[in-house]
């Protein structure tokens, strides 16, 4: 941890922008900029390096470039605004330049577009829904946004149920607005979370983490005993299993499994097999 | 006299509708570019340079969707929800690969089998509601099926 945080000292004290591409999977910190591909041959160290010249030079086949979460758009550049590794992704497909973002840890969320989240109903006013989300307001769920609800037919929802849904509007100058379908009208999944289990929090990095496709911690999981999780991209995590003393186990175990090495995790999981 | 000297008529008169319906195409265009001049020159403006708005190649997102993969939220594990064990296999699959199939129903019944029903069917309701009289006029074909006659027996005048 010191080696990095050195380097990314060194390079603020130089103040000048690095290469995008250098530095991969290296910490970066707020206020750094960074050069995408096709500009750190015009800035390149000055003049020392031959570069072979080009018949147009003015023109540059620009390549469409998305900054993610952490990186903002500054004239040509990426600004980093979190502190975190920065990491990249090929595009699968067409349009090139593929996706910049900062993977960084932090325990509040903000409403995002798109997200699903778990949310507990506060409250019921009239024809919509306040619903919880963790973030700096509560969002709004209209009582029409769930699967199969006309204004005769209203869904069964009372205060303090637990709501799986996704964001519609969600940005710094609207209340965030939910709901329980998706964009054909079908429910997949979405809506009222059952009766019984638990609900905790969690780190955001973590549920990303359990989201990967390839999480050995769910996979090892799913093969204690029979069990259901949702989660929810604002930190929340919502867990049932047959009884209480197996579901507080699975709360327990995936709050803890953030900060345990994989030989610690094998270790708990084999001793739980054996109970 | 009135024929010889053209009466002078306003600009207004002349910028009414039915004025303009004998013109050529050149003149109302003419007329159209003399009114947009006169209605620019009334509206304020802003005396500032012009900003050539640069297109920017980077497109901001805050979403982590585009950036990870990541799998659906619900998951059951041994059967603990079954409906939500069928939704993991559907939007984890959908995931992976973009393109869904169709999938082709299988039918029960061969369009020529419906093709031949739907013809016999006239025959079937159309016996339902005939009088005894008409029922003559359903004979049944050697299949089976019924094949309405289509000559109606009309009052026939006599020839004499």
């Amino acid at each position: 941890m010191a080696e990095p945080a050195s380097v990314a000292a060194e390079s603020l004290a130089g103040s000048r922008a690095r290469a995008a591409r250098t530095v991969l999977g290296q910490v970066v910190l707020p206020g750094e900029e960074l050069l995408l591909p096709e500009q750190e041959d015009a800035e390149g160290p000055g003049g020392a390096v031959e570069r072979p010249l080009s018949l147009n030079a003015g023109a540059r086949s620009r390549v469409r470039v998305v900054c993610g979460p952490g990186l903002r758009r500054c004239g040509d550049r990426l600004l980093v605004t979190k502190c975190g590794r920065l990491r990249h992704k090929e595009p699968g497909s067409g349009s090139g330049g593929g996706v910049y973002w900062v993977d960084s840890q932090q325990k509040r969320y903000v409403p995002v577009k798109g997200d699903h989240v778990i949310g507990i109903v506060t409250a019921k006013s009239g024809d919509i829904f306040k619903v919880d989300v963790g973030g700096s307001e509560p969002a709004s769920l209209s009582y029409l946004s769930f699967e199969g609800a006309t204004k005769r037919n209203r869904p069964n929802v009372q205060v303090g149920d637990l709501i799986y849904g996704q964001f519609v509007v969600a940005n710094k100058d609207m209340e965030p607005e939910m709901v329980c379908i998706d964009s054909c009208g079908r429910a997949n999944g979405m809506g009222v979370i059952g009766q019984d289990g638990l609900l905790f929090k969690v780190t955001l990095g973590l549920i990303r983490k359990l989201l990967a496709p390839d999480c050995e911690i769910i996979q090892e999981v799913g093969k204690l005993y029979p069990l259901e999780i949702v989660f929810g991209m604002n930190g929340r995590i919502w867990v049932k299993a047959k009884t209480i003393q197996q579901t507080l186990i699975l709360a327990n175990i995936l709050e803890a499994c953030e900060h345990m090495t994989s030989d610690q995790r094998k270790q708990i999981f084999s001793r739980l097999a054996e109970s | 006299m009135a024929a010889e000297r053209k009466t002078k008529l306003s600009k207004n008169l002349l910028r009414m509708k039915f004025m303009q319906r004998g013109l050529d195409s050149e003149t109302k265009k003419q007329l159209e570019e003399e009114e947009k001049k006169i209605i620019s020159e009334e509206h304020w403006y802003l005396d500032l340079p012009e900003l050539k708005e640069k297109e920017s190649f980077i497109i901001e997102e805050q979403s982590f969707l585009l950036c990870e993969d990541l799998l659906y939220g619900r998951m059951s594990f041994r059967g603990f929800n079954p409906e939500v064990e069928k939704l993991m296999l559907q939007m984890n699959a959908k995931h992976k690969a973009e393109e869904v199939e169709d999938e082709t129903v299988e039918l029960d019944v061969s369009d020529e089998e419906m093709a031949r029903r739907y013809e016999t069917l006239v025959g079937t309701i159309g016996k339902k509601f005939a009088r005894k009289r008409d029922h003559a006029n359903y004979e049944e074909d050697e299949n089976g099926d019924i094949t309405p006659i289509k000559a109606k027996k009309m009052f026939l005048m006599p020839q004499d």
